[in-house]
């Protein structure tokens, strides 16, 4: 166990470190940083002083120490365009992300858990059907979309909901459905599938056999065991979530990181897009380390798998 | 032993695939209307009543015929320079389709390329190209892509390369873990004791037994494109005007949502309708072909 523990944070801090490569190429991109970070009117004279300045014609491996050396202090330097620290307006931010993608995860949870439970135990019934329709629909509809018809239906039309801004539960509501349908969707299918497989288990058919009531097997025995790959699915989702609520906080108006990035790339604030894309990445390769890890605590059998590959 | 007998072998050995069923509802319900749309798409010039990208500026905002200021002449309405919407998305649909495609395909050879090393070699080789895909999958792959098309452009092949490059991983991880099981096969051993060598091991035996999941990855990708390709263009960076895309109609009508609905809606019915039937494919696809494939 404990070796694979510190196989697993080995990994991640692999992981990382190429995240880093990546994060540090993407102002590399066009040859020529500089391009990037000043505007395109600039004089002669200040693109050579900003190159002296960032250190631009030291070899690329210099470069690129020294940028992980300052990444890992957590150092991205300031914002062109609020002029202070990158991570600063992060952490600003984050909550908000926080709260919609927690929001969205939850309510996805919520519905999707149950409803593909019960789609497995009344197979092939109205209500498994009325269940898969959804997830159809949930996994063709993008999440811009669907934004957009929430907010003309139940903002414009109805007035039940703001359709944009962070202000209350109320506020909430539409951007944390927007996000969270894709998962919800995902969620089910693999809930009533899980479950599907865990009733045709042999240890399912034993225990009624033995005579056990139905409602026992079902949820002392089938339930908990089609919980376990879902705690995987939900560190995986989370991190799909981060993504997708950049779009989602475009169209909600939601101040979160991923509208200040959005906003950071279209007025070229490379370190601000830098540090968001690492601190993004670096908290999705984190969940799914802590819900690895869960992972096999609840289920042991894991970590022999894993370790006899 | 001849090339024919060795085919053969490789025939023989192949898993066989689940049994097969007929067609679904849902399956040709997909391929339908998949049809349909790819060739409304590639007839777009023959069919499309305008021409997208014609404005027409006495009848701005007009709503669908069926409406009492619509027009019959556009039958789905024109948008705020008083371009036909059923001519934009005619049109648009050749981009979402061939971006989405093409992406896709580079994609799969990428990722396929990879997996393939990574599961036929194992050792370091696959720990090195393993953690690769981690990279790629902790990086939230929306922003990448929107930064890296911002640095480089916009144009038709960057936004192909840019999707391709982030969303390979896919391909790559299923490929592997069939190639981790194929490559103890005896085929695979009673060829390599023939003599053979690696790259030819690879192509003839491993790979062709390898199709299928690929097949299976490749369809629900294409919709995955599809909606990625849209949202790029939904957020300005995607192919660029006067190039009608659904993306950038349906950014188009975020501003005109409380005044004309169909701005928004009709390009993203096309959106979904498109995905709809590519997942109900792909589907079909899995349980017929592979039905122990989790993807």
């Amino acid at each position: 166990m404990l070796g694979y523990v510190l196989r697993r944070l080995l990994q991640s801090l692999l992981v990382l470190l190429g995240v880093s490569v990546i994060v540090f190429g993407l102002l590399h991109l066009t040859g020529d940083p500089t391009r990037l970070l000043l505007p395109l009117e600039a004089r002669e004279e200040d693109v050579r002083q900003l190159r002296a300045l960032l250190g631009l014609d030291d070899p690329l491996w210099l470069q690129y120490l020294r940028f992980l050396s300052r990444a890992v202090r957590g150092d991205f330097g300031l914002s062109f365009k609020h002029q202070i620290p990158a991570l600063t307006l992060i952490f600003q931010t984050l909550p908000a992300t926080l709260e919609l993608t927690a929001a969205g995860l939850g309510l996805a949870l919520l519905v999707a858990v149950p409803a593909g439970i019960l789609a497995a135990l009344r197979r092939n019934s109205v209500l498994d059907a009325l269940c898969s329709v959804g997830v159809l629909l949930g996994q063709a509809m993008p999440v811009y979309w669907l934004g957009l018809l929430l907010i003309m239906v139940f903002a414009v039309g109805l007035h039940w909901f703001p359709a944009a801004g962070r202000d209350g539960l109320a506020s909430l509501v539409l951007p944390a459905t927007a996000l969270g349908a894709f998962s919800m969707a995902r969620i089910a299918r693999m809930a009533r599938s899980g479950m599907l497989e865990v009733l045709a288990q042999d240890y399912v058919r034993t225990a009624r056999a033995a005579g056990l009531r139905a409602f026992v097997v079902t949820y002392k025995y089938a339930l908990k065991n089609a919980a376990i790959p879902l705690v995987t699915i939900v560190g995986l989702e989370f991190g799909i979530l981060l993504g997708g609520a950049v779009i989602t906080e475009t169209i909600f108006a939601w101040p979160g990181v991923g509208r200040l990035a959005v906003d950071a790339i279209f007025s070229r604030d490379y370190p601000l897009v830098q540090a968001i894309v690492a601190m993004l990445a670096t908290l999705f390769v984190l969940i799914n380390l802590v819900m690895d890890l869960v992972y096999t605590y609840l289920d042991p059998r894991i970590v022999f798998a894993r370790s006899s590959r | 032993m001849n090339e024919v007998a060795e085919a053969a072998v490789v025939v023989a050995a192949r898993p066989r695939a689940g049994t097969r069923r007929r067609p679904s509802f849902r399956a040709i319900f997909g391929l339908a209307v998949l049809v349909s749309m790819g060739a409304a798409a590639i007839l777009a010039p023959q069919i499309a009543p305008w021409d997208p990208t014609r404005q027409m500026l006495m009848k701005r905002l007009r709503p669908p015929m069926w409406e009492a200021r619509g027009l019959r002449e556009h039958p789905l309405g024109t948008d705020h320079l008083g371009r036909d919407i059923l001519s934009r998305i005619l049109y648009g649909g050749r981009i979402s389709l061939g971006v989405g495609l093409s992406a896709v395909t580079l994609a799969c050879l990428i990722g396929v390329t990879l997996g393939l090393l990574a599961g036929f070699y194992g050792g370091r080789t696959d720990a090195l190209i393993m953690r690769v895909v981690d990279v790629f999958l902790s990086i939230p792959y929306i922003l990448l892509a929107m930064g890296v098309v911002f640095a480089l452009g916009a144009s038709l092949v960057n936004v192909i390369l840019v999707m391709a490059v982030t969303r390979w991983v896919q391909f790559a991880r299923v490929v592997r873990a069939d190639v981790l099981s194929i490559r103890e096969r005896e085929f695979v051993s009673g060829a390599r004791a023939r003599g053979n060598r690696s790259l030819r091991l690879l192509l003839r035996h491993i790979l062709p037994n390898a199709l299928t999941p690929i097949i299976v990855v490749a369809t629900l990708e294409l919709a995955f494109m599809i909606i990625y390709e849209s949202a790029l263009s939904f957020l300005g960076l995607g192919v660029q005007p006067p190039t009608p895309t659904w993306g950038w109609m349906l950014s188009d009508g975020r501003n005109y949502i409380a005044t004309a609905w169909w701005l928004a809606t009709f390009p993203g019915l096309a959106i979904m309708l498109t995905v709809l039937a590519v997942n109900l494919l792909g589907d079909w696809l899995r349980d017929t072909l592979d039905p122990r494939l989790k993807v």
